[in-house]
């Protein structure tokens, strides 16, 4: 390495633009900062050699220039800000809603939006965030972020700490706010000294120079923020694992006892009850907005929930024994814990049917005597019905959620017995052939239209289901450590501000200048205080904003 | 408690008179000679502090007399927006003391809350997702935030004013004029929504519903330009429309709604066009002159400022409380909902702008340029992603 020797005596590393200790620009690398060209020293690093600008030949050197660049930094949020934009202009996949006439991707983004859907989800854009383009690309802000900050932290801290309060008068002329005062008295000196410290600056003296200095810990702000953001990204990585991340999905009817899905069948959930509750119309306060709603507006989705640990059974191979160690309502906003996992109210399905009564009666027996009755179980409905009147009854068909499909055939939406249709044969007793029977909710169809025997329903009984998600995430904690460092890195990098303020003896006069690395009006400011009422001169802004 | 949300509408209605006569104030200050600092500026800054407390007054009277804090839908949520615009401008002119501030960002302020008025005002219930304190935690501090960044857009674009040479026709003036036209359409919003509110303007469609299972009626309140597509007019002697909106605009009432933007278009172009008659010159032009006094690199620090103020809070308020609350109430901190995507390219886009202010060669009117944009950006999260990408968040 080429130390560079300044006249102050001080020894800099290769790529120095500005001296650590006095501020000379070294004079073959003005180039680097573009000091060359400009009158205004760039004060950014205050000039520190930084490995990015000074090294440039091995394959490493490129890939470090590269990824350390502000500008590559920029371009890589721009390209992720936009993909999230364009992300966002069709639901993604998982917010398909409800009611859409398919829910395969496939089918639904081109059906609901035409071709621009269609190409949307085959570029994979319905699916964008998990995808592995973008996954690179905030891999890439990720490096990005690391390398930037080793390459400007490291030398920062060392010019921060290597600088003395004799800077050579070429750094004080030009700085941005400069003024040069021809005679000067001690007393004013004093003066200025006086009020600094009282505006709580921090002052060097070397030989009648001055460094005046505060808030130099925000330089720090931008550092501490990036750590936060790699904590986080890591903790995104993290989650990606099962291990740190548990996400299940469970829908539970009322009185039902069920394994927690996700939990290696350790824990178990019955659902007590399912309550939904709407605001009263007649509400004193609400009665405007609701009747603007024209329907019911919910007040609270409720699962009144019981969980239970199996405990390790006496005799392997047996039932386990199950232990009550949870009893509670779980709400939206009101998730249920237990140990390490969290219950979260997410759907529910109201009235699906639990079990039909049915009964059997001659077609033209006016009184419809019962002839013989049964009960089907719709959770797990029998294939068969023997009654003791000696009829049978075979299930040929059950249509759990009964629709008729686009060829016009009985089909079942879903799996849940939300509209039960069935296709029965009944058996007379006395051994003659059976007779075909279509059930369902307001159908009773009689295919040969010759039937002696008509099915009836008599009763069915209803309840609700809920949808219940079971998550449970040891990421976390990382998500909150990175949040936290990283809110105070951007407020101590935001809310302080870097200041400095040289002054240095000439010719019976003084330069003075100063420095800060944002809000000059308030450096500006503290400088009018304290060269009020003394012969120093008020600095000048030698700033010319874009000319 | 009745009389509590009508003192808090009351006050409302006060707060806005102040501000509109505080602008006044504001105005005088422009043509003066003497130093900020003048009788009209003091005058006009404590009006906007009265009107600030009026605001106050109404929003939390408004909360007792509801029950819950009011940022629960669009017109109480963009009220909010307003008032905070006003703390983030009251904030800014202490630290700068720059009254043609005010001048700018009070009508923006009053625009907003204006703009909020023409949506339902009614007390509404809270559905059970947003049953939960961190509604009003997340929310108010997301809107200081923008509020403050909004004052950042204003700063910019007295900068824009003030700066671009106005002597011939360049992109620069035809952008400019684009703002301002953009907030004029605001404008245009207000009078069309007030016009046909007054006239008590009524038509009734009906129309096929999304699964195509049955038929919904909307009730339009403003000529109807656009018809739902296949929808039929129920209401007689009333406009007959002009065209059906195509099959892709899907969302809940979207006939409805891209007939508003159509008459909110009609009248802002309608204003617009008016002022360039009254005034002979672009908008830009006809500013221009008031602003000599300003200081632009004042101007561009005040952009930049609020930025480093309104950030940090945005990232608060915008990502990490409203991933805790997304946490309780859903159990995972992030989802991609359209409403939270569009929260992070907000954050994006301000990181960008932090990190273009390193470089030389971006501060000035570049940073303008970009604060403007970062407004935008804001606003189409408020109202875009609101009535268009519904998504958990949609409001109505
Ligand atoms: C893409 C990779 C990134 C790079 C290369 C990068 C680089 C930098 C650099 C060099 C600084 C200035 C340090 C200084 O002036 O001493 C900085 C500041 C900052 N960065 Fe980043 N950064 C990146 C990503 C991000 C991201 C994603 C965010 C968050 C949105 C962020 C937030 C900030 C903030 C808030 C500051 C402070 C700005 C200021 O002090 O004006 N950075 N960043």
């Amino acid at each position: 390495m080429n130390k560079i020797k300044c006249e102050c005596g001080h020894v800099n590393p290769e790529g120095t633009v500005l001296c650590e200790s006095c501020g000379k620009p070294i004079e073959e690398n003005q180039h680097i900062d573009g000091n060359d060209k400009k009158k205004l020293l760039n004060m950014r690093y205050d000039g520190t050699a930084r490995r990015s600008q000074t090294y440039n030949k091995s394959i490493v050197d490129k890939v470090w220039s590269f990824f350390s660049s502000v500008k590559v930094g920029i371009w890589l949020i721009v390209i992720a800000l936009i993909a999230s934009a364009v992300g966002s202009i069709f639901p993604q996949e998982q917010y398909i809603p409800a009611d859409a006439v398919s829910r395969d991707p496939a089918i639904f983004y081109e059906e609901r939006y035409g071709i621009l859907g269609q190409i949307f989800y085959q570029l994979g854009f319905h699916n964008l965030y998990s995808s592995w383009w973008y996954m690179i690309l905030i891999a890439l802000i990720g490096i990005s972020l690391v390398i930037c900050s080793l390459d400007r932290f490291v030398p920062l801290f060392r010019a921060l700490r290597n600088q003395k309060a004799k800077r050579h008068a070429t750094f004080l002329q030009r700085q941005r706010l400069f003024s040069q005062t021809d005679q000067v008295d001690e007393e004013d000196i004093d003066t200025i000294k006086q009020r600094l410290k009282k505006l709580r600056y921090n002052i060097k003296e070397q030989d009648g120079h001055i460094l005046a200095e505060k808030g130099r810990f925000s330089r720090w702000g931008p550092y501490v923020n990036h750590i936060g953001l790699i904590i986080i990204l890591l903790a995104a990585l993290l989650r990606q694992t099962s291990v740190f991340y548990m996400d299940e999905y469970i829908w539970i009817r009322e009185g039902e006892q069920k394994v927690i899905p996700g939990t290696e069948q350790q824990y178990y959930i019955e659902n007590k009850d399912f309550v939904l509750e709407n605001y009263d119309p007649e509400d004193e306060l609400y009665k405007d907005a609701l009747e603007q709603e024209g329907a019911p507006v919910a007040s609270n989705y409720q699962t009144n929930a019981v969980i239970y640990k199996a405990m390790e059974p006496e005799v392997t191979g047996a039932e386990p024994e199950l232990k009550k160690i949870e009893e509670g309502n779980i709400r939206l906003n009101e998730p249920l814990n237990f140990d390490d996992y969290a219950v979260y109210q997410m759907g529910y399905q109201q009235n699906e049917f639990s079990s039909m009564s049915f009964k059997i009666h001659e077609t033209n027996d006016r009184e419809e005597k019962s002839l013989g009755d049964f009960t089907v179980d719709l959770t797990s409905p029998k294939s068969e019905y023997e009654l003791d009147s000696g009829f049978k009854v075979e299930i040929n068909n059950y249509y759990p959620d009964y629709f008729l499909d686009d060829n016009g055939e009985p089909a079942s939406e879903t799996d849940y017995p939300r509209n039960p249709a069935f296709v029965m044969m009944i058996y007379p007793p006395d051994g003659s052939e059976p007779e075909v029977s279509f059930l369902g909710i307001g159908k009773n169809i009689d295919a040969t239209g010759e039937n002696d025997y008509n099915v009836g329903i008599t009763n069915f009984e209803l309840r609700d289901v809920s949808g219940l998600s079971i998550r449970r995430d040891y990421s976390l904690p990382y998500f909150i450590v990175g949040a936290i460092i990283f809110m105070i890195g951007v407020i101590q990098g935001m809310y302080w501000h870097h200041r400095r303020i040289w002054v240095r003896p000439q010719d019976g006069g003084i330069l003075l200048a100063a420095h800060t690395n944002k809000n000059w009006y308030g450096v500006k400011k503290d400088i009018e205080k304290i060269v009020d009422g003394t012969h120093i001169q008020m600095v000048i802004d030698q700033q010319e904003l874009d000319k | 408690m009745n009389n509590l949300i009508e003192l808090s509408s009351t006050l409302l209605y006060t707060a806005f008179f102040l501000y509109l006569v505080a602008t006044l104030f504001f105005s005088f200050t422009i043509g003066s000679k003497r130093k900020s600092d003048g009788k009209a500026a003091k005058i006009g800054i404590t009006l906007a502090i009265i009107g600030f407390s009026t605001q106050l007054g109404y929003f939390i009277t408004r909360w007792i007399g509801s029950g819950h804090a009011p940022v629960s839908n669009l017109f109480e949520y963009m009220t909010f927006f307003g008032m905070a615009t006003v703390l983030g401008f009251i904030i800014l002119y202490f630290i700068y003391k720059i009254t043609v501030l005010g001048l700018f960002a009070l009508p923006v302020a009053l625009i907003i809350i204006a703009y909020a008025s023409m949506f339902p005002t009614e007390v509404s219930p809270l559905v059970p997702s947003l049953q939960s304190h961190w509604l009003y935690i997340h929310v108010t501090t997301v809107s200081l935030s923008q509020g403050i960044l909004t004052i950042s857009f204003v700063a910019g674009l007295i900068y824009l004013i003030r700066q671009i040479d106005q002597s011939k026709t360049t992109k620069r003036t035809t952008w400019l004029e684009i703002t301002l036209y953009s907030l004029i359409l605001f404008v245009g919003f207000i009078l069309a929504t007030t016009l046909f509110n007054v006239m008590n303007y009524q038509a009734v469609f009906e129309y096929p519903n999304n699964a195509g299972t049955g038929t919904v009626e909307t009730e339009y309140h403003m000529p109807a330009i656009a018809a739902p597509t296949d929808g039929t007019l129920l209401t007689d002697k009333v406009m007959n429309p002009w065209f059906e909106i195509p099959e892709w605009m899907h969302g809940a009432d979207a006939g409805r709604k891209f007939n508003t933007l159509l008459w909110s278009f009609i009248f802002g172009t309608g204003l617009y066009i008016l002022l360039r008659l009254v005034f002979r010159k672009r908008l830009g032009a006809t500013i221009q002159p008031l602003l000599q006094k300003t200081n632009p690199d004042l101007l561009d620090e005040i952009t930049y400022r609020s930025v480093a103020i309104g950030f940090p809070l945005f990232t608060l308020g915008g990502l990490i409380f409203a991933a805790i609350w997304a946490e309780e109430a859903w159990g995972r901190f992030w989802g991609w909902d359209p409403k939270e995507v569009w929260a992070l390219i907000t954050w994006f886009f301000y990181a960008a702008f932090l990190h273009l202010r390193l470089s030389r060669g971006w501060h000035g009117e570049k940073s303008a340029w970009l604060a403007a944009v970062g407004f935008a950006i804001i606003m189409f999260n408020l109202i875009v992603v609101n009535l268009v990408l519904a998504g958990l968040h949609s409001y109505a």
